[in-house]
């Protein structure tokens, strides 16, 4: 089980630095030069010396398979450079946002789990009753509403109508109802479904059955079979869609005008900002692979099958 | 004949339901500047912010120009402009997808550790900093979703081609002395293209949502050009007013997404396909 552990461990470094390369690539292959980009940022009109300086400083004069490597280096030590709007080093101002993200991300996740748990488990074991179908018509809505809409509905009913929660900015848990619940909806839809489509599986297995003949009680069987073995698949969910809030929540953030690193990420990118860019589509790209070797590490506990076939991570 | 027609419909109905949706699309998308009772771009500030009336069935937005004229343009941006994608994405993935599982060896493991390089990103934000680093802009965005989108296709394709290299039937071509070419060609390709239509259908309700995403966050199409996404960036600043300014828009992104993705499970349902929803990607 140890090796295991180590071996999925090891398989996210090359993973991850095919990341570092693409984001390298896309820099180097941008019509824009940093240095062109830095001084534009910074409202400076670029003279001949002025680059050749700032070239330079970035190192762009040496070779590229010099620079890639020192980004590399760099990278490990979470030094992303210095953003070109703030003249601030990137992660301080990053990490300073990541606050109001963590508690929005997490609260929606709670929202997410605590609504499709019951209602996906429910839908598996009543099909088609009301139930499955309301089930089933959530899941393919929530799929398919465009997320910023969905923020402005809500903005409409419960903000301009009825007055219940403010419109934007963060503060006291108010704040908080209506990004979270724009944040959680595709992830609901999303878990209902894993969860419902298990859930129906695992009912066809022959241990249900036998459960049944032996006489155990419906409700014993469903919930302490059924359920349990049902939710691994969300577990694997789960770790998917980290990667799916941290980008959900950059439009979620823009819609709400929520104070997180993913506003900052949108002005970054208007301001051509590229070190925070880079810095945050690094850290996004390590997060989701972090969360997936956690989700298998978890599986892998309980579902003991995954260490001894020795099954890879594809 | 009609009777057969019949039956059809009513094993079928989900399928023939989102097919007669996606067919009203694709009439409106071509016949849109028939349909709309005005140009989506003629500005007329005297008539601005209306209500719906007979001139301007959904009213006027906040340079008056008129809402039901921009939807239908705007159902042009967004197809004509998903459809680029998905045909783009699907050409170099299935060239890609072919060409390593085809040559397996080193050829294949370059090329699907890049692919794993895309995907360890979750997809709107590779999209994100592809646009930021090149400058916000419809070209770099649609760049940055066909990059985005290519390996999907390229995956299941090697897995299909690996799959068919085992078969007896190629085996048979390669002793008979079928070219790589023909191989490819006459067998492969066929083979190929059912997982592959389904897929399709399920790319092109993302494209829809992705593209929509990036104008709603004015990094995608620009103003003028009427664009769904676009359209609810315009009239947010109206949701006091006019709220019914973004309410249309977005109705229309659902409804064609909810389509494609509907029509395309259904499909995989059907036809036995496991695309890799075991990964929990909403399309």
């Amino acid at each position: 089980m140890g090796t295991y552990i180590v071996k999925r461990m090891l398989t996210i470094v090359p993973i991850f630095l095919i990341a570092t390369l693409i984001t390298f690539g896309m820099i180097h292959l941008s019509p824009v030069d940093p240095a062109e980009a830095y001084l534009a940022a910074a409202n400076i009109q670029p003279t001949a010396e002025m680059l050749a300086q700032k070239r330079q400083e970035f190192g762009l004069d040496q070779p590229l398979l010099v620079q890639y490597v020192n980004s590399v280096i760099q990278i490990s030590k979470f030094d992303f450079g210095v953003s070109y709007v703030t003249n601030k080093p990137v992660w301080e101002e990053v990490s300073s946002r990541l606050p109001a993200t963590i508690e929005l991300t997490l609260a929606s996740l709670v929202i997410a789990i605590v609504v499709s748990i019951p209602l996906g488990f429910l839908a598996g074991v009543r099909k088609n009753k009301e139930i499955d179908h309301f089930s089933r018509f959530l899941s393919y809505f929530g799929a398919s509403i465009p997320s910023f809409w969905f923020g402005y509905l809500l903005i409409f009913f419960f903000s301009v109508k009825l007055d219940l929660f403010p419109v934007e900015g963060i503060g006291t848990w108010k704040h908080l109802v209506l990004p979270a619940i724009t944040l959680a909806l595709p992830l609901i839809a999303l878990y209902t479904r894993l969860l419902r489509a298990s859930v129906l599986e695992n009912l066809q297995e022959p241990y249900v059955l036998f459960a049944r003949t032996r006489g155990i009680h419906e409700k014993s069987i469903m919930g302490k079979h059924v359920l349990r073995s049902a939710i691994s698949p969300m577990i694997t969910g789960l770790g998917m869609n980290l990667g799916k809030l941290m980008t959900g929540a950059i439009i979620v953030e823009a819609v709400f005008s929520w104070p997180g690193f993913g506003r900052y990420f949108i002005e970054a990118i208007f301001n051509r900002d590229v070190p925070v860019i880079q810095c945050y589509v690094l850290l996004a790209a390590g997060l989701f692979l972090i969360s997936n070797l956690i989700v298998d590490i978890i599986q892998m506990y309980i579902d003991p099958r995954i260490s001894r076939e020795g099954r890879q991570f594809q | 004949m009609i009777e057969r027609l019949g039956v059809m419909v009513r094993s079928q109905k989900v399928i023939v339901f989102c097919s007669v949706i996606l067919a009203l699309f694709l009439l409106i998308t071509i016949f849109a500047p028939w349909i709309a009772p005005h140009d989506p771009n003629l500005v007329n500030v005297t008539a601005k912010l209306q209500g719906s009336s007979l001139a301007y069935p959904l009213g006027t937005d906040h340079l008056g120009r008129c809402t039901l004229s921009r939807i239908l343009y705007g159902a042009r941006t967004s197809l004509g402009f998903a459809t680029l994608i998905f045909i783009s994405s699907l050409s170099i993935g299935l060239i890609i997808g072919l060409i390593a599982g085809y040559k397996g060896g080193w050829v294949d493991q370059a090329l699907m550790r890049f692919a794993d390089g895309v995907m360890a990103f979750p997809d709107l934000l590779l999209v994100l900093g592809l646009v930021g680093i090149w400058g916000a802009g419809l070209r770099q965005v649609l760049i940055a979703l066909i990059f985005v989108q290519w390996v999907y296709y390229a995956r299941i394709i090697r897995g299909v081609v690996l799959s068919l290299k085992e078969q007896s039937y190629i085996t048979a071509a390669k002793i008979s002395g079928s070219s790589q070419w023909k191989i490819i060609m006459k067998h492969i390709i066929p083979n190929v293209l059912p997982p592959l239509a389904i897929m399709a259908t399920l790319e092109m309700g993302w494209a829809i949502m992705h593209l929509s995403s990036m104008s709603f966050l004015g990094l995608g199409v620009q103003p003028p050009i009427p664009e769904w996404g676009a359209m609810i960036h315009e009239g947010k600043s109206y949701i006091r007013t006019n709220p019914l300014l973004m309410v249309y828009p977005g109705l229309m992104i659902m409804l064609v997404v909810v389509t494609f993705n509907l029509l395309g499970e259904t499909l995989s349902e059907r036809f036995g396909l496991n695309t890799d929803n075991k990964e929990g990607r909403v399309k």
